[in-house]
């Protein structure tokens, strides 16, 4: 059957997808959290301040996808871009070298999507970029703290994928 | 072609956000955490988040609705357990969203935001009012066509699908440029959803369905 076409999510979802602790896929003590923490920008290297990123660890865990209950670990989480273009996730490690990264925005007809490599390793996709692509799909980390930015176009554009 | 490009200049939001590039093609391996998706419990939605109608103290202003229809796959198979949301502006054309500008009137008693899960055929059933045409500063006199916006899950996360329904015979559409930038009148008729008298309840409501078919996983392609 012929698919349904995508539409931008549009600007006005604030009220709707955001969820209560959404962006945190384990609670705040979880003794492996670590932060994905990151902005989105356009192509004129501004902010985009109405962004809805997704991430997704693989498995959807114990601690439930939208209702968080006293679990310890989700595979899911959501977060909305603040003013200034910042999105922030307190997850934990992924069992391998990525995790998936949704990104809907107004403006956006199509999701893209996208990975975070929290090493930098041989990899199937990674090594199929010529360097300056691949360190887009890198973050930088620091301590429990990761850094990824998502550019939607122009110079450094993130890698995005297609399967 | 299905889906619509993401420069699509006669949406002007289109122009510093779509990619430059085309996304990689990747043969993701059977590991790729990119092939399954997020499960959502009975336990997470609530029984009332599918009646819009319900979520306040009173009814709110305008034509109450139902809108039913099946998540599928390309196979024609029901996906299900599935999470669908949806969201949208009141009768007079407003979002309940502080950006929204729109000098229409708020309706104390609707929220616009929906959500359920599939039924073991695939099926949701939403309660809503139908929502009104709002305008937009695109161009000159743009207005959006009545729409309600879905977002649907899936088996894969690849499957991630963010849509909007329209209603059929609706005059906005051709002057639409988010509907327009489908390229495929066919595919942008799968978007306008049926008026379907068997699910109009009498004394009621008037019913629509609307079906949504999910693209092939990267495995069966
Ligand atoms: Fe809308």
């Amino acid at each position: 059957m012929p698919a349904t076409p995508s539409q931008t999510v549009g600007p006005f979802f604030a009220h709707a997808l955001p969820y209560e602790h959404d962006w945190e896929l384990v609670p705040e003590r979880h003794p492996e959290a670590i932060t994905l923490t990151g902005r989105v920008w356009d192509g004129a290297g501004e902010p985009v301040p109405d962004a809805l990123l997704e991430l997704w660890l693989g498995r959807t865990g114990d601690r439930g996808a939208l209702r968080r209950g006293d679990g310890g670990v989700s595979g899911f989480g959501r977060c909305a871009t603040d003013p200034d273009g910042r999105y922030r996730f307190r997850t934990i490690r992924p069992s391998g070298p990525y995790l998936s990264l949704q990104i809907f925005a107004r403006g956006l007809l199509r999701s893209v999507l996208t990975r975070v490599y929290l090493e930098d390793l041989p990899d199937p996709l990674l090594d199929g970029l010529d360097p300056a692509r691949r360190a887009t799909l890198l973050a930088t980390g620091k301590g429990d703290t990761y850094e990824f930015d998502v550019r939607l176009q122009g110079e450094g554009e993130t890698v995005f994928l297609d399967f | 072609m299905t889906h619509p490009p993401y420069l699509y200049p006669g949406y002007q939001s289109t122009v510093l956000r779509a990619p430059s590039r085309p996304p990689v093609a990747f043969k993701a391996d059977p590991d790729a955490i990119e092939l399954s998706s997020p499960v959502f419990g009975h336990d997470e939605v609530g029984s009332l988040d599918a009646d819009l109608t319900r979520q306040h103290a009173g009814e709110p202003i305008g034509e109450r609705i139902i809108v039913t229809g099946r998540i599928l796959d390309d196979g024609g198979r029901p996906v299900r357990g599935t999470l669908v949301e949806v969201w949208q502006a009141n009768s007079a054309g407003r979002y309940a969203h502080a950006g929204d500008q729109h000098p229409a009137p708020l309706d104390p008693n609707f929220t616009g935001a929906g959500r359920c899960l599939t039924d073991d055929e695939g099926r949701y059933r939403f309660v809503t009012i139908k929502p009104g045409a709002y305008p937009w500063r695109n161009h000159p006199n743009a207005w959006r066509p009545a729409h309600i916006h879905f977002s649907v899950f899936g088996t894969a996360f690849t499957q991630r699908l963010v849509t909007q329904m329209y209603f059929p015979g609706d005059p906005l559409m051709p002057f639409d440029p988010i509907m327009q930038s489908i390229p495929d009148e066919a595919a942008r008729q799968r978007l306008v959803s049926s008026y379907a008298h068997d699910v109009t309840q009498p004394e009621w409501a008037l019913g629509y369905t609307f079906d949504v078919v999910l693209g092939r996983t990267p495995m069966e392609s």
